[in-house]
């Protein structure tokens, strides 16, 4: 039988990376390097302007200067993750470099310099900037640590093999002579960098592995830190605007006498698909924006709504799709078979990141500068550049802190509708959303619909067949992946599950929701694929008479032993299996996602109101080697939080083509009265690092779906949970 | 002209009375530490301190303030407890985007000015007003107590 | 025994019997259809508008006496607050499609824009006056007293044809209402021309020659245009009002219509003119709290845009009705709530209601119900939080107001009814004990 192989993201990880050094200005040491890759052609989605690829760019990666300082110019951006720390902490074990000389800056846009080794473009996100760029930094790290070493050697005039480097320092260990890193980088920038430069063995790591201090911190508890929304560039001038609440409604009439009277209000901005208010400050323009009488042309969609949105997709996925992963012969094991199945739903939802979506721009006859917090800096260089037609090198990006990115600021929507209303003021205006506009006017989660059949063997898992229904984030954003009717990130966790299953058939079919757009959101595919498998996982072992956790142990324990590890550690932890009250539950969930190893389990009470408390979660977690485990323990607690908000309160609902969640008040976020207490226990390993933003995301809906089921008897299938099922009010 | 007391010192604004503060304090002062978020009093992303309250300022309008002191994130560190909580909050590294955490610091101050011993539901009868979307509620509640414990030594 | 025969003791005393319950009920059904009107309660002498000497009661205010035609139906039209009910919720003004929802089915507004095929484009002075005081559409067919024809049924013509002038400058809006889902007997409309027999007076304002022109002008904005007492009056068992309680408070698409006679613990006799003038006028006073659902949308769409000598002459009127004491109602609690969440509250209340409270309510209200934002947020000596029912308290947070953001999409019925009851327990004078199946049915009574 054919087996098609689900489209990797390209993976530029094995190839070479090129290094070069050159001279900072003011002397120092700037090793830049640049994966062949990122010159390739990866087509940009949002324009097919070229990146510049030149010979040596000098914002590189790394700058010493004479002090001895190392900048570290960062490519990803700092949403919260805690990359900054992770990256410098990389590059300054392998430089050997004192922590505290190492500090960080957000880099300009460039996919050629600054390139996702995995997605060959400038993006953060896929929970991946540590794997990613893992091996890359390190080689810089110990190249800049090589040719430092080669420099004292040289000045000492003795062979390099006899000198060591350690805080900041190279050692001649015969003499006991030591040059600082600052007094060497001059010469040091004169050198070749070395071609296969060696790399520390972990066991001889100082900083990996330990909870250091985040370097982005203490400017955030003194209100210094600065986000994309804090520009306040000379004479600039506020904005707020209002997009058709109809998806892809157009403005058709806008009476703006009342809002030209309220003190304050300078400008209104009509373009084809929006209006935007500018004034003096915030207020003037929204409360101009509320006085304004916009009459919208509502377009095609003001019919779309939620229940025909269900029902199309449903309907779809009735039909076959492409085919993802094929193993054994999983047609005959569900005919042979007792089969039974299970549909899962997962709503559309917002991300809703604290920070609402602004842009600050100056736009000029000759030039354009652009601040904003955004995931993809050399897009938002791209975009701007199209609609401006200013060349590339004439808009410069001031990336800043991001006040939550979730994957909505993957998207340049914001910055690009700033630029357009730029284009029609004088002066440097700052565009800030409203949290109304914000949630309205997002790129969804996509809604998913999961169809799963299996059949028993022996208590385990014989036939398997899992088909996926939703949108393909990847087809609009990342077109090369999505190909072959596959999306990519849409199969990321059903095709490489944990389990060992002899027949297994993995489809994945393309269905677009009507007018919503849709987009990645925290967690991405897995969020879909491991919330499906993992509650029908329970189901099934329900079906076998076997505990929850034997049931997975017994099927994982050979394929993937990390996992295994994981989950046992997790039970024990949890204490499963200890007797609970009536109405509580534990719920198990594991996976592999983004290339970490996950066991979580989640501890629930139901009262008969339906109402649901979530007591505890633990999670134990096989992530390679932590580069700060303190942060790798952070985002998990914070991505449970992120999960369990899904679960308990996420959904978008559309109605007359519009969103009708808005703020806070409708789209509820957990607060720290209902948030569970956490325990995340790490694994030591010694592999190479996986991903951790988006797991706890992942990780918390099945956990907590299946402590319900087990304290309730109740399968909900259907994301967010439905206290009207639970309450008996109604049918799962 | 409105005249407002802002971390001790006075400035004197021409905007509209039922000018929220927020937007006072970050667009038309320069003090930017102080967040938006919701704009509807649900998230606590613009708490700032009047007389040492935590109030919201997204709703908070300029002409009710009169001459009570305006606290913000920037100054709160010049108290001694508004000092243990950013070194709380440091120590217990709870930040992650950090855009909640001025308000969330500034209604931690607050909470303990009023109540240095807080219990779990002190805590959350102060602190629920606040949503951090990056989920660190775990460790803000470590990180009072833990201030809270600086506070009594 | 022949047909003709007397009938025997038995069937006799019966019939008897009969005869004396169908006279009580005709006694009592005359007792409501004969009720006084609904100015009855200010005695002296009524005489019609041309024999009336004072200064014209009716009409728009001096300060439009010089306007045109368009501006001062623009004025009624606002006075009469018809935008309210004839305009879906995020639809199109005047174009109707709004529904109401009853317990024997839903009836939805009419376009009233000037279009020809949907709207009342081709509609006379004559049938217009006599939807307004006959309640009787241009093609005969009798209206539902959801539309206060009973009230403005007083309106002068002049006023009725300048709101129509009004109308008919709008823009012609083509939408299609769709049609009423009433059940049997109530989808006969037949039976509302019945009504409209017994109980629209049909009688143009009268102005009351032994009160002051300032109350006689509130008495025509209050009864006529503003028609308060359609939502203000409890209604008898035939939905007629029931003046001999005028103003003692009614339930209106699911919100309590508080009690506004001067009585004054459980009416607004205990208000200052001032505060009342600023609550009517602006949606809110302090220390009364601000004006949600359907009084909250007079306000913004009818009363704020009143000149003040109207609002004045409102107060004036509202002040002579006689206080009706209503014992569900009691004076509401003057005194904030302790500081501390740890005190002030009855132990056995919903822990949910506290949860809801601290996290969407607090940073508003404060915990002692004396907002550290703004007065409008004040919950302290609120009618509707010193109303045992929690009815309203329960609708605002399910709705929202200007204000406050609406609570209802986003919490489940039972945390709605736990901080209900948790509102009403902290700050008002008896805590109610409202349940998330009442809230259910709140939702379900909502216009739409
Ligand atoms: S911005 Fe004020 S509470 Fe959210
Ligand atoms: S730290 Fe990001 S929102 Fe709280």
């Amino acid at each position: 039988m054919t087996v098609h192989i689900t489209p990797k993201l390209p993976k530029a990880l094995s190839r070479r990376t090129v290094l070069q050094t050159g001279a900072a200005a003011g002397g120092g040491l700037l090793l830049g390097f640049q994966s062949p890759f990122a010159a390739a052609s990866i087509p940009n989605a949002t324009d097919g302007a070229p990146a510049p690829v030149g010979p040596f760019a000098p914002d590189a990666f790394i700058r010493i200067d004479r002090a001895g300082h190392v900048t570290f110019i960062m490519p990803q951006a700092e949403m919260g993750q805690g990359v900054y720390t992770a990256h410098a902490m990389i590059i300054a074990e392998e430089l050997d470099a004192a922590f505290e000389t190492v500090s960080v800056e957000a880099s300009p846009p460039s996919d050629a310099l600054y390139g996702n080794p995995v997605f060959g473009i400038q993006a953060t996100g896929n929970s991946n900037s540590v794997r990613a760029f893992w091996t890359k930094l390190r080689q810089a790290g110990a190249s800049a640590r090589a040719m430092l070493v080669q420099a004292a050697a040289a000045q000492w005039k003795v062979d390099p093999a006899g000198c060591t480097a350690s805080n900041s320092e190279v050692l001649h260990t015969a003499s006991g002579r030591k040059l600082a890193y600052g007094a060497l980088a001059d010469a040091a920038a004169k050198l070749t960098p070395p071609a296969k430069p060696v790399l520390k063995n972990p066991k001889d790591f100082k900083l990996i592995g330990k909870p250091l201090k985040r370097l982005d911190t203490p400017d955030k508890v003194n209100g210094k830190a600065l986000y994309g929304i804090d520009m306040l560039p000379a004479g600039v001038k506020f904005a707020t605007l209002a997009a058709s609440p109809v998806f892809g409604g157009k403005v058709a009439h806008v009476d703006d006498s009342a809002a030209k009277t309220i003190p304050g209000v300078r400008q209104i901005v009509v373009l084809d698909d929006l209006v935007a208010v500018v004034g003096d400050h915030m207020w003037a323009a929204k409360t101009g924006l509320s006085a304004l009488a916009i009459t919208w042309d509502e377009g095609a969609n003001a019919h779309v709504d939620s229940a025909q949105v269900w029902k199309d997709i449903k309907a779809a996925s009735e039909h076959e799709g492409a085919i993802a992963k094929a193993v054994g012969d999983a047609k005959k094991a569900l005919q042979e078979g007792d089969p039974f199945e299970a549909h899962y739903e997962l709503p559309f939802l917002s991300h809703a990141p604290m920070e609402p979506i602004n842009c600050t721009v100056s736009l000029r006859a000759d030039g354009c500068d652009i601040w904003v917090g955004t995931q993809v800096a050399a897009r938002t260089q791209a975009a701007v550049a199209k609609l401006t037609g200013l060349p590339l090198a004439k808009i410069t990006v001031h990336n800043q802190l991001l006040g939550g990115g979730f994957g909505r600021r993957l998207d340049v929507d914001g910055i690009e509708k700033s630029v357009r209303i730029a284009q029609k003021v004088d002066g440097p205006i700052k565009v800030v959303w409203t949290r109304e506009e914000d949630i309205q006017h997002d790129f969804y989660r996509p809604v998913y619909y999961d169809r799963i059949t299996a059949t028993l063997k022996d208590g385990r898992i014989d036939g398997w067949k899992h088909r996926i229904t939703g949108s393909s984030v990847m087809a609009r954003w990342f077109p090369l992946g999505f190909s072959h009717g596959i999306d990519g990130d849409g199969v990321d966790s059903a095709v490489d599950e944990p389990y060992e299953i002899p027949n297994m058939r993995v489809e994945f079919l393309r269905h677009e929701p009507p007018a919503v757009p849709t987009g990645f959101w925290r967690g991405v595919g897995p969020n879909n694929n491991v919330f499906a498998i993992e509650s029908f996982i329970d189901e099934l072992a329900k079906k076998a008479g076997k505990d929850p956790v034997d049931f997975r142990l017994a099927m994982l324990a050979k394929k993937t032993p990390r996992l295994a590890s994981a989950l046992k550690l997790a039970a024990r932890k949890a204490g499963w299996g200890n007797p609970l009250s009536p109405r509580r539950g534990r719920g198990v969930a594991v996976q592999v996602s983004f290339a970490s190893f996950i066991a979580t389990i989640a501890e629930v009470e139901v009262d008969h109101d339906g109402n649901i408390r979530v007591h505890r979660i633990t999670s134990a977690v096989d992530t390679g080697i932590a580069v700060n485990p303190d942060s790798i323990v952070a985002q998990l607690q914070g991505g449970l939080i992120f999960g369990t908000t899904a679960a308990l309160y996420g959904e978008i609902i559309i109605d007359k083509g519009r969103v009708q969640q808005s703020n806070f008040n409708n789209y509820r976020m957990l607060r720290i009265d209902e948030a569970p207490e956490i325990n995340v226990h790490l694994i030591k390993s010694g592999e190479a690092p996986g991903g951790i933003g988006e797991t706890g995301t992942t990780a918390a809906p099945p956990a907590l779906r299946n402590a319900i089921f087990a304290a309730t008897g109740i399968p909900l299938r259907r994301l967010p949970f439905d206290r009207e099922v639970l309450a008996g009010r109604k049918r799962v | 002209m409105t005249s407002l007391r802002i971390n001790g010192q006075i400035h004197e604004v021409d905007v509209p009375g039922d000018m929220p503060l927020l937007w006072v304090l970050r667009d038309v002062v320069g003090l930017t530490g102080t967040k938006f978020g919701c704009g509807i009093a649900q998230c606590g992303a613009c708490t700032v301190h009047i007389d040492g309250k935590a109030v919201r300022s997204c709703f908070l309008p300029v002409g009710e303030i009169g001459n009570r002191a305006i606290t913000t994130i920037e100054a709160v560190g010049e108290t001694p407890t508004g000092a243990k909580v950013q070194k709380a909050w440091l120590d217990l590294e709870v930040v992650q985007c950090g855009y909640c955490q001025s308000g969330q610091i500034m209604s931690a101050v607050a909470l303990l000015a009023a109540t240095p011993n807080p219990d779990d539901s002190d805590i959350d009868a102060a602190m629920a007003g606040n949503i951090c979307r990056c989920g660190t509620y775990v460790r803000i509640r470590a990180a009072i107590k833990k201030a809270a414990g600086a506070q009594q030594a | 025994m022949n047909a003709f025969s007397k009938p025997s003791l038995p069937v006799r005393r019966g019939l008897i019997g009969l005869a004396g319950i169908m006279a009580l009920l005709l006694a009592w059904f005359f007792w409501i259809v004969l009720g006084p009107g609904p100015m009855s309660f200010a005695g002296g002498s009524r005489v019609t508008l041309a024999n009336y000497h004072g200064v014209d009661p009716t009409g728009v205010p001096s300060e439009l006496a010089h306007a045109s035609l368009l501006k001062k139906g623009e004025y009624l039209t606002r006075a009469a607050d018809c935008g309210a009910c004839h305009t879906a919720r995020g639809g199109v003004p005047f174009a109707g499609g709004l529904g109401f929802v009853l317990p024997f089915g839903t009836i939805y507004s009419a376009n009233i824009t000037p279009d020809k095929d949907t709207g009342i484009g081709t509609w006379s002075d004559a049938s217009f006056l006599n939807a307004l005081h006959k309640g009787i559409d241009d093609e005969g067919v009798h209206l539902y007293p959801a539309m206060p024809y009973a009230s403005y049924t007083s309106m002068t013509d002049a006023d009725a044809l300048a709101i129509k002038a009004y109308l008919f400058s709008l823009k012609p809006i083509h939408a299609v209402v769709r049609d009423n889902t009433l059940v049997f007997p109530f989808n006969q409309r037949r039976l509302m021309g019945v009504w409209s027999v017994l109980f629209n007076s049909d009688k143009r304002f009268e102005p009351n020659a032994t009160r002051s022109p300032q109350w006689n002008r509130g008495a025509y904005l209050a009864e006529s245009l503003e028609h308060c007492s359609e939502c203000h009056t409890p209604r008898t068992i035939f939905q007629s009002l029931n003046n001999r309680r005028k103003f003692a408070g009614a339930t209106q698409a699911g919100w309590r219509a508080y009690n506004i006679t001067s009585d004054a613990n459980s009416g607004v006799g205990a208000w200052s003119d001032a505060d009342l003038a600023k609550y009517l006028s602006s949606g809110n006073a302090a220390g009364h709290g601000s004006a949600g659902g359907p009084m909250g949308e007079a306000v913004d769409k009818s009363l704020s845009y009143l000149v003040p000598s109207d609002i004045a002459a409102i107060v004036t009127y509202l002040r002579s009705v006689p206080a009706i004491s209503t014992s569900d109602l009691p004076a509401p609690k003057a005194t904030p709530a302790p500081a501390s969440y740890k005190e002030g509250v009855v132990a056995d209340y919903d822990p949910r209601g506290k949860k809801v409270f601290e996290g969407a309510c607090a940073s508003c209200h404060g915990w002692t119900g004396v907002s550290p934002v703004t007065h409008y947020a004040t919950l302290t000596g609120v009618r509707a939080v010193n109303d045992p029912t929690a009815i309203n308290v329960a609708e605002t947070v399910i709705n929202g107001t200007d204000y406050m953001p609406a609570f209802g999409q986003g919490y489940s019925n039972d945390e709605i009814a736990a901080v209900a009851n948790y509102v009403t327990a902290r700050f008002g004078v008896s805590p109610s004990r409202i349940t998330g199946k009442d809230v259910a049915a709140l939702r379900k009574q909502a216009s739409n």
